[in-house]
């Protein structure tokens, strides 16, 4: 009977996670956007910052998404944009989450000091300002590229997931297995990476889509300051360079909308995924 | 409840003394001299620079050692010093500062509580009736999503531009001085309405998914269950329910209110509305590390204090927190 | 008589079917009686306790009926029988300890429970009062929150509040699971109180421990795999039970005194049935050292003596040859 139950509820899960429509909706939005993001610069033999055709020109059969002021194809930026937004987010977000999880993790199963020393560091990264120390990075180093501004990100983002996991760790904690992996004496870290980590797995990829969506909204506003990479094209940079170069004054929406309205719909797919995802692990929650 | 409290106080005051000092450390992890940075922009003779230099070095008293500029600066802090911008030399930081706080105050503080109101009323009624939860769900999702410069251009764009409803830049209209007469409050509004916008739907986005998301999961609970068991009408069901989702939700809103003094940074830029996010831009692109050091100073104070509010209206409101101090 | 059932059958929907939990259960509970529902889990006894006065999705009601004092039981209806929840049929539920809301005074939310349901808290009070000192409870709670009371106490306040208002029939859902072992007397000991100075009239008392059960239940009834199989005095179940099942379940209770090198545990081979699809007949049929051919056809439950009801076919035989 044991043997039986391990493929059951795999097999479970993956049921009920075809059928919540949340969840197809969400991750049909995202699958579509990485296609884009994927296959989009292929479409198109126009480099994005290339000085190709007329300025300002909106959308026409030659350039899809219309041109910049400069004459730049605005398609083939959004579609290396849409690039550095994946890559920003997964490894963004992957950094962010591992941390936050080892954090978590820790405080959560030891508690005591251990745990309100970390709370002080989570605290601490917290209160200081990120941006600050951004400006300190873009000031020495002129030279800026996506996985920098990503791992920034990560190191920034992490204390969110910490709190999360952290609570999540407690009530685990309190649970009958673990009482008595540590009366067979396992240590602390064994426990904390055989018992309690794969039940918390459903809950960590929840945390992870979370970090992804975040790690995406943090990117584009700091493209927009103009904190983010010095290279490359990213959505956050188009719309920065739209407003900069007046493109609201003259109404070139095909310049300011698109970028937006792609990584609203990539974070609100996320996030919606997150809901169905949620479903699908809680029971309770399923909709009949 | 004394210790809880003196415990609380003194890890706050552990991490505002860490987060000043980091502060403090800001400029000097600059590369080069904020000295040098402001008189390379001046373009001056080299004997000239020279001279201007020693001065300037000694009116930011940077010619002390290092141990003496930190404490200075905290003897600065009491005062209210928080020295002078170099972009806009020779204003002080405190008072480019306290120009801008009120346009914050102004934008944020109706955007954040209206939303937090109208988001937490619609997310309480789309948890009890399907189809408005149908709809109001997804939007939710969307406006939560949306960056906040985006829909900042998107509302620029459409009311702005396009429909030529309202202004897209600035406080007020160039031609005017901020003065106290009907002609400058309706000009200050008509230029408000739309950074103001922007903010709140993003924000009623969130509140009202959060509302919404903590009330199923309240009127999930084993003490919902039981009333309903004993033949409880749903109004009071709702009522416990809906006072049981508020906690987190005020916690919600005292982190964001904890935030107003940061500004908002993004929609700022796009209206070009003189908030500490848009001076803190400046800042940022002038190299003025001391007022870049003065605001984020600023923002720290306020997020702690915001922080600590938070702690207190706990222990008032939800009594797991009160009674349950002896911690974990 | 105090409740009657009749064939209720009861499933529970989950997408890949109907999981049978409940099937064709019929019995009756007398005036005063207070009657143990034991079985391993899943066996279907939450599921007919909740069935009496909590039927929600997704259970699913199919059929049977349910009466009451001679009045129906509307089950299948969430809206109907709010008129008899809490005042003629009332559940202490299994997760007691968090049946309050936490961020209420105790006091104040039975008034605010009474009032809703159109109650005079102010009349009721004094008698809320002697149940409090009844169940050793001070009156200093009222004042208190959830977070304040250990489990026991909890426990306990819920138990006066479920049964504040007289109800015919209470259920009481796996009350004593949480409890250390001399809490658990003193729990079956007040619910024997309740009924004493009939507070309240009749009892269901659902637990696996059937050790319990012999302290308090003046019948017994058992259930597996979601049918009845036997239903008894107290007495009778523990030393002259019929049906193989029961047999089988009492023999493998440790006793006190016997120790592991005179006597092994023995337990029951295999397990029991998944009920989305559960087999035909009698569905202890593949575990039972007595099934032969007639067990692909489902036992009705039957009378075989006064108050001694079982479903066998062998039970059955055996009594037609006597």
């Amino acid at each position: 009977m044991a043997q039986e139950q391990p493929k059951e509820v795999r097999s479970e899960f993956i049921y009920f996670a075809l059928r919540n429509r949340k969840l197809r909706v969400g991750l049909g939005i995202l699958v579509f956007f990485l296609l884009f993001a994927i296959l989009g610069p292929f479409l198109t033999e126009y480099e994005p910052n290339a000085y190709v055709g007329p300025s300002a020109q909106p959308p026409s059969s030659e350039f899809w998404f219309g041109t910049t002021t400069f004459g730049q194809d605005v398609y083939s930026q959004f579609a290396h944009g849409l690039r550095s937004t994946f890559i920003v987010g997964l490894i963004g977000g992957g950094i962010g989450t591992l941390i936050g999880v080892l954090i978590g993790l820790l405080a959560g199963y030891r508690g005591g000091m251990v745990d309100e020393s970390l709370n002080m560091l989570t605290n601490i990264v917290l209160i200081i300002p990120t941006l600050a120390v951004l400006i300190i990075i873009a000031a020495y180093l002129a030279v800026r590229g996506i996985f920098t501004e990503s791992v920034f990100i990560g190191l920034t983002a992490w204390p969110w997931a910490a709190r999360a996991i952290r609570a999540q760790t407690f009530s685990l904690r309190a649970r009958e297995f673990v009482d008595l992996a540590r009366m067979s004496g396992c240590n602390s870290l064994r426990i904390v990476l055989t018992e309690i980590a794969p039940n918390m797995m459903s809950y960590l990829l929840l945390v992870f889509i979370l970090q992804f969506g975040g790690a995406i909204l943090n990117a584009a506003t700091l493209d927009f300051i103009g904190l983010g990479p010095t290279r490359g094209m990213s959505l956050g940079l188009m719309m920065n360079n739209a407003v900069l170069w007046a493109a609201l004054q003259l109404g070139m929406w095909w310049w300011l909308i698109p970028p937006g309205a792609a990584i609203a719909a990539i974070v609100g797919a996320l996030y919606v995924m997150n809901v169905g995802l949620d479903e699908v692990f809680n029971p309770k929650l399923r909709e009949m | 409840m004394r210790r809880y409290l003196g415990r609380k106080l003194l890890i706050y005051l552990l991490t505002f003394f860490v987060a000043v000092t980091i502060d403090w450390l800001i400029p000097r992890f600059m590369p080069g001299n904020p000295v040098d940075t402001m008189l390379a922009r001046m373009a001056l003779r080299a004997d000239a620079a020279e001279v201007l230099r020693s001065y300037y070095i000694r009116a930011f008293r940077l010619d002390l050692p290092l141990w003496q500029q930190y404490l200075n600066f905290w003897t600065a802090l009491f005062k209210g010093d928080l020295g002078i911008s170099t972009w806009l030399f020779p204003q002080p930081v405190f008072q480019l500062i306290k120009r801008a706080v009120p346009y914050d105050l102004f934008l944020l503080l109706p955007a954040i509580i209206l939303s937090w109101m109208a988001g937490n009323w619609v997310g309480a009624i789309a948890a009890r009736i399907r189809w408005l939860d149908n709809t109001i769900l997804p939007l939710g999702y969307i406006l939560t999503a949306s960056p906040y410069m985006w829909l900042a251009i998107v509302l620029a764009w459409a009311l702005g531009n396009v429909a030529g409803l309202f202004p897209i830049a600035g406080a007020y209209g160039f031609g005017l001085r901020p003065h106290l007469s009907w002609l400058f409050i309706r000009d200050l509004l008509w230029h408000w309405f739309l950074p103001f916008a922007s903010l709140f739907l993003v924000m009623f986005g969130g509140w009202a998914i959060g509302m919404r998301n903590m009330i199923i999961y309240e009127l999930e609970s084993e003490y919902s269950r039981y009333l309903e068991s004993l033949g409880t009408p749903q109004r009071l069901i709702r009522r416990y329910a809906f006072r049981n989702a508020m906690l987190p939700q005020i916690t919600g809103l005292a982190l964001q209110l904890g935030g107003i003094v940061a500004g908002a940074l993004a929609t700022e830029i796009v209206f070009a509305y003189p908030g500490i996010g848009y001076i803190i831009l400046n800042a940022v692109q002038n190299q003025d590390y001391f007022l870049i050091q003065g605001c984020f100073l600023f923002i720290i104070v306020g997020v702690l204090m915001a922080n600590f509010i938070i702690d207190l209206v706990y222990i008032v409101v939800d009594p797991r927190t009160r009674l349950g101090m002896t911690g974990e | 008589m105090s409740l009657q059932v009749e064939n209720l059958t009861v499933y529970y929907q989950t997408l890949r079917g109907d999981v049978q939990a409940l099937e064709s259960a019929t019995f009756t509970i007398q005036d005063g009686e207070i009657m143990g529902l034991a079985g391993e889990s899943g066996c279907g006894k939450t599921t007919l306790g909740h069935s009496l006065i909590y039927l929600k999705p997704p259970m699913r009601f199919i059929k049977g009926h349910v009466t009451l004092d001679n009045e129906e039981l509307p089950v299948w209806d969430m809206e109907r029988m709010n008129d008899f929840r809490f005042k003629k049929i009332s559940i202490i539920p299994q997760y007691a300890m968090n049946a309050m809301n936490p961020t209420r005074k105790i006091g104040k939310m039975a008034e605010e429970l009474l009032g809703s349901r159109k109650m005079d808290f102010r009349a009721i009070l004094p008698e809320l009062k002697r149940r409090l000192d009844l169940v050793k409870l001070s009156h200093d709670v009222l004042n208190m929150y959830p977070i304040e009371l250990s489990g026991g106490m909890k426990q306990r306040m819920v138990m006066v509040l479920s049964a504040l208002l007289n109800p015919s029939l209470l259920i009481a859902d796996e009350i004593t699971s949480a409890l250390d072992v001399s809490t658990q007397k003193a729990v079956a000991e007040m619910l024997v109180e309740f009924r004493d100075r009939e507070f309240v009239k009749s009892m269901i008392v659902i637990t696996h421990d059937i050790s319990i059960l012999y302290q308090i239940a003046d019948s017994i009834m058992i259930m597996y795999a979601g049918q009845l199989a036997e239903k008894a005095p107290t007495d009778v179940i523990i030393h002259s039970a019929r049906h193989p099942y029961t047999k089988l379940l009492i023999s493998s209770l440790p006793k006190v005194g016997v120790k592991y090198a005179e006597k092994r545990l023995t337990g029951i081979a295999g397990s029991p049935p998944l009920l989305l699809h559960p087999p035909v007949g009698c569905r202890f049929r593949d575990r039972c050292p007595l099934a032969f051919d007639q067990c692909l056809e489902v036992p009705p439950f039957v009378e075989i003596e006064k108050d001694h009801f079982v479903a066998c076919w062998k039970v059955l035989e055996e009594n037609a040859q006597a």
